[in-house]
C-alpha cells in the first residue's frame, strides 16, 4: 500500500516536471528566432532538420538494431523529390512534403526486403552501396536533376501577414514539421509496432515465439526510417534552396550515423543532441585549430564516446549515478531501480520509465547482455 | 529527490538566463549595415572603413578536395605582406578563412556566418563549382560581392542574373579553345580522342572544344567519360586506343590524369599527341608516371610556375618566395596552388585600387571594368580584362610542352577572345 502511494506521488511529480519541461522547451524554441541573429537562427533550423533524419535513423539503429550507412541517400532522395517538383512543376512548397515522405517510404520499403535476409554489417554494406551509387546516378540523369550543377530552387518566403523575416519564418515551418515528426516517432515507439521492434532487437527468436512477424516489422522499420530521412531532405531543400549530387556524398550517411551514436542511441531526445553536435562541433573545432579541423573533430567524438558511452543523452543519468555512488550507501540506495543507475531507464521512454515500479518489467538481465544485438545502446557497468 | 532538485535548479537557471538575455537581443545587429555619403550616396560600406577592409573566404580545408585548401595560405600570405607595407590604399586587410569541407550546405552556413556575423565587405573566393553555386543566390540577394571564385565553370561569366559573382581563372571553354586553335593550326586534319570527367568540368571543356572545332578539318572521333568515383580509367583508355586517333585530349583531375598518362605510356602501339588539361598538369601528376614517359605532352597555362627555374630571377616571383617564407612558414612555396592564391589576391588588390567608390557596389563594378590589368605572377601577355558583355577576367593562355624535367612554353599567348569572339551561353 505504502509503495503504491509513493509511486503515485512520484508519478504526479514526474508529470508536473514533464509539463514544466515541455513549457520551458516550447518557450525557448519559440523565443529563439526573436533573440538570435539570423545566421544563428539558420543554424538552429539546420539542427532541427538533421534531428528529423536522426530520429528516423534512430528508429532503425537504436530501436531496430540494424545498421544503415545509406541514410544520406534517402535524405538525398527526399531533397531531390522536393527540388524537382519545385523546379520542373512549380508546385508549392507544402505539396513537396507528402510527396517526399511517401516516395522515400516506398523506397525504404523496397530496401527493407534485403534487410530481411541480411543483418549487421552485411546490411550496412548494402545500404552503403546505395549511398555511393546515388550521386553518380543523379549526375547522369541531367534532364531531370540538372546534373552536377544541381538545381537552384526558391526558398520559403514569409507571407506578409506574419511580419517575420525569412529566416524566422523558415525556422518556424521547420520547427513545426520537426515537432510533428518527433512526436510521430515517439508515438510509433509506444505503439504495438514499437514494442515489437524492440523485442526483435533484443532477441529475434524470443520475439518470434511471442508472435511478432519479423519480416513485416523489419521492413516497416526500414521504410519509416527512410521516410523520416526523406522528410528531412525535403526540409533541407526548403532551407538551402540548392541541391547538387556532391551535397549528398556517402560522408553524409556516415555523419548521420556518427551524430546518432554521439547523441544517444534509442533515446528520444538523443537525435536533437546529435544534430546539434554534427552542426556545431565542426565549426568549433575549426576555431580551435585552423590547420586540422578534422583531427579536432575526431578527437572530440572520441572524447564524447569515452566520457559518455551511452551518448550525450545518457550523460546526465551517468553523472547522477556516479554522484549517487559517492554518497554513503545507506542513504543513497533507494528501493527498486534507482533513477539513472545506467542506460536502461534513460533508454526506455514513455510510461514504462515513468511509473517507477513498472520498470522492473524489462530488466536488462545478464542473459540479454550475452545476446547484445548490433546497434543496441551499449550497456554500462552495474554495481 | 536529488534528480528533482537538480532539474529544478536547471530550470530556474534557464529561465533566469532567458529573461536576462531577452532584453539584449542579438537580432539588433542587423542595423549596423552602413551606407556611404557624398558621391557614393546610398551604397553599402559594410566591412570597409578608411583604415580596414574585412574579407572572407570559404575553402575546403578538410574533406576530399582539401588539397585545394592551401590556396587560402597563398591568399593570406599576400594580404599579410600587403598589410606590412601599409595595406591596400591605406586599408589593412583582415582575411577570414572558413572551412566548408567541399560540402554545399556547409558553404551556405559559412557564407551566412561571414555576411551576417562577421560583416565582411566581400566574400573573396569560394572554391569549387558546387559550393559556389550553392551560395551565389544568397550573396546576390544580400548584395555582397563574390569576386574571383576559384572554379573555371563558364556559367559564372555567362549568367546575367548574378552580377555580384565573377570568376577569375580562364574558364574551361577558353582552355578548350586554346587546344582547338593549336590543333587547327598545327594538325588541320587531326582525329581526336577525348577522355573526360563526367561532370560540369568535363562537359564544359568538351562542349567548348567541339564548338571551337566546328567548320575545321579536326574531328572528334571518340569520347569516353569516367566518374570521379571510378577506381581507374584503363578501360576507357583501351577503348580510345582502338579508335586510332592521332591526338588524345585528356580532360581529367589529377588522380585520373596520372592514370591516363601512365596508360598512354604503357601502350606502345598507340602514340597519339597527348594534350593534358591544366588541372592535371602539375609536377605532382607527372612525377609518378616518370618524366621520361611524358616527354612531348602538351598543356596550357596562364600563371608562373614557382617550381620553374626560368622565373627564378623574376622580381614578382622573388617577392612571392620571400613573402611565403616570412608569412606562411611551413607551406611549400613551390606548390602551384599557393602561387595561385597569391596571384588571385594580387588581382583583387588591383581591382580594389580601381574602385570609384569604396563600397560593395564599387567593387562589383570595378571587377567588371578591368582594362588590361597586369598582375606580377601571371605570364607575360596574360592580363585581366572585363567589360560590358565580357565577365571573364582571364581568357588568354599559353601552350607548353613537357621537355626534360619541366614544362617549356611555346608559341604566342593565345587570346581566345580575339580568336573566337566573346563567350555566350
Amino acid at each position: 500500500m505504502n509503495t503504491i502511494v509513493t509511486a503515485l506521488g512520484t508519478a504526479r511529480a514526474r508529470r508536473l516536471r514533464a509539463a514544466l519541461t515541455v513549457l520551458l522547451a516550447t518557450a525557448a524554441a519559440v523565443g529563439a528566432p526573436f533573440y538570435f541573429a539570423p545566421f544563428q537562427v539558420f543554424q538552429l533550423t539546420m539542427v532541427l532538420l538533421y534531428a528529423v533524419a536522426l530520429a528516423g535513423l534512430n528508429l532503425l539503429v537504436g530501436f531496430g538494431g540494424q545498421i544503415s550507412l545509406g541514410h544520406g541517400a534517402f535524405f538525398a532522395a527526399g531533397a531531390y523529390t522536393a527540388a524537382v517538383m519545385l523546379d520542373r512543376y512549380g508546385t508549392g512548397h507544402l505539396a513537396t512534403l507528402p510527396a517526399a515522405a511517401a516516395g522515400c517510404f516506398l523506397l525504404g520499403l523496397g530496401f527493407g526486403v534485403p534487410a530481411l535476409r541480411l543483418r549487421g554489417l552485411y546490411l550496412a554494406l548494402v545500404t552503403l552501396s546505395f549511398a555511393v551509387f546515388l550521386p553518380p546516378l543523379l549526375k547522369r540523369l541531367e534532364p531531370v536533376t540538372g546534373g552536377s550543377m544541381g538545381l537552384t530552387v526558391d526558398k520559403l518566403r514569409p507571407p506578409a501577414w506574419s511580419g517575420l523575416a525569412e529566416d524566422q519564418w523558415t525556422y518556424f515551418v521547420v520547427l513545426a514539421v520537426t515537432t510533428v515528426a518527433l512526436l510521430c516517432a515517439r508515438n510509433l515507439l509506444r505503439s504495438r509496432a514499437g514494442r515489437a521492434l524492440r523485442a526483435v532487437r533484443d532477441n529475434e527468436s524470443a520475439a518470434e515465439v511471442m508472435g511478432v512477424r519479423l519480416s513485416l516489422h523489419k521492413t516497416l522499420a526500414f521504410a519509416w526510417s527512410a521516410m523520416f530521412a526523406g522528410v528531412a531532405g525535403c526540409l533541407y531543400t526548403w532551407v538551402i534552396g540548392f541541391v547538387s549530387p556532391d551535397s549528398f556524398g556517402f560522408v553524409l550517411s556516415i555523419t548521420l550515423l556518427a551524430g546518432l551514436v554521439v547523441g544517444g542511441l534509442a533515446s528520444l531526445y538523443g537525435p536533437l543532441l546529435g544534430a546539434a553536435f554534427v552542426m556545431y562541433v565542426p565549426s568549433v573545432s575549426q576555431d580551435l585549430s585552423e590547420a586540422a579541423p578534422g583531427v579536432v573533430f575526431g578527437l572530440l567524438i572520441i572524447t564524447v564516446m569515452f566520457v559518455a558511452p551511452t551518448g550525450l543523452a545518457g550523460l546526465p543519468g551517468r553523472v547522477l549515478a556516479a554522484v549517487a555512488r559517492r554518497r554513503p550507501r545507506a542513504t543513497a540506495a533507494p528501493p527498486g531501480p534507482a533513477p539513472g543507475t545506467g542506460s536502461a531507464p534513460e533508454a526506455e521512454p514513455g510510461p514504462e520509465a515513468g511509473s517507477g515500479a513498472l520498470t522492473t518489467l524489462t530488466p536488462p538481465g545478464p542473459a540479454v547482455v550475452d545476446a547484445e544485438p548490433v546497434g543496441a545502446p551499449p550497456r554500462t557497468e552495474k554495481e | 529527490m536529488l534528480k528533482t532538485t537538480a532539474l529544478r535548479a536547471a530550470a530556474a537557471a534557464t529561465a533566469a538566463l532567458l529573461t536576462a538575455t531577452a532584453c539584449s537581443s542579438q537580432r539588433g545587429q542587423d542595423a549596423q549595415d552602413t551606407a556611404a555619403a557624398g558621391a557614393c550616396k546610398g551604397q553599402q560600406t559594410t566591412g570597409i572603413t578608411d583604415s580596414t577592409i574585412k574579407l572572407g573566404g570559404i575553402y575546403p580545408l578538410s574533406g576530399p578536395a582539401s588539397a585545394y585548401g592551401t590556396i587560402s595560405k597563398g591568399v593570406s600570405a599576400y594580404f599579410r605582406y600587403v598589410n606590412d607595407k601599409g595595406g591596400i590604399d591605406g586599408r589593412k586587410v583582415r582575411f577570414i578563412v572558413r572551412d566548408d569541407g567541399y560540402q554545399p550546405p556547409k558553404a551556405v552556413e559559412e557564407a551566412r556566418r561571414l555576411v551576417e556575423q562577421e560583416k565582411v565587405f566581400a566574400v573573396f573566393q569560394t572554391l569549387g563549382t558546387p559550393s559556389t553555386a550553392a551560395v551565389w543566390d544568397y550573396l546576390g540577394k544580400q548584395k555582397v560581392p563574390q569576386p574571383f571564385v576559384a572554379t573555371g565553370a563558364s556559367v559564372w561569366g555567362t549568367d546575367h542574373k548574378h552580377p555580384w559573382t565573377i570568376g577569375w581563372q580562364p574558364n574551361y571553354v577558353a582552355e578548350a579553345r586554346v587546344y582547338a586553335k593549336y590543333l587547327r593550326d598545327s594538325k588541320p586534319h587531326a582525329k581526336v580522342a577525348v577522355l573526360y570527367q563526367n561532370d560540369d568540368f568535363g562537359k564544359d571543356l568538351l562542349g567548348g572544344f567541339r564548338k571551337a572545332l566546328a567548320g575545321s578539318g579536326v574531328k572528334v572521333v571518340a569520347a569516353e567519360s569516367y566518374e570521379v568515383t571510378d577506381p581507374s580509367v584503363s578501360a576507357q583508355m583501351a577503348s580510345l586506343a582502338r579508335s586510332g586517333a592521332d591526338v588524345l585530349l585528356d580532360v581529367t583531375t589529377p588522380k585520373f590524369g596520372s592514370q591516363a598518362l601512365a596508360a598512354d605510356a604503357r601502350n606502345t602501339r598507340w602514340n597519339p599527341l597527348h594534350i593534358v588539361n591544366n588541372v592535371a598538369s602539375s609536377a605532382a601528376v607527372l612525377r609518378p608516371v616518370g618524366f621520361k614517359n611524358v616527354q612531348g605532352v602538351v598543356s596550357a597555362t596562364y600563371f608562373k610556375d614557382p617550381a620553374d627555374p626560368r622565373w627564378a630571377k623574376d622580381p614578382e616571383m622573388k617577392t612571392y618566395l620571400k613573402a611565403m617564407h616570412e608569412y606562411a612558414p611551413g607551406t611549400d612555396p613551390a606548390d602551384q596552388f599557393n602561387a595561385y592564391g597569391w596571384a588571385v589576391a594580387a588581382s583583387l588588390h588591383k581591382a580594389l585600387d580601381t574602385m570609384k567608390c569604396p563600397t560593395r557596389e564599387g567593387l562589383r563594378d570595378a571587377v567588371r571594368h578591368l582594362k588590361d590589368v597586369k598582375v606580377g605572377l601571371l605570364l607575360p601577355g596574360v592580363t585581366l580584362s572585363t567589360g560590358p558583355g565580357d565577365a571573364f577576367p582571364i581568357e588568354t593562355m599559353r601552350l607548353m610542352r613537357f621537355k626534360g624535367e619541366r614544362w617549356q612554353l611555346f608559341g604566342k599567348p593565345v587570346d581566345t577572345r580575339k580568336e573566337f569572339g566573346p563567350l555566350a551561353k
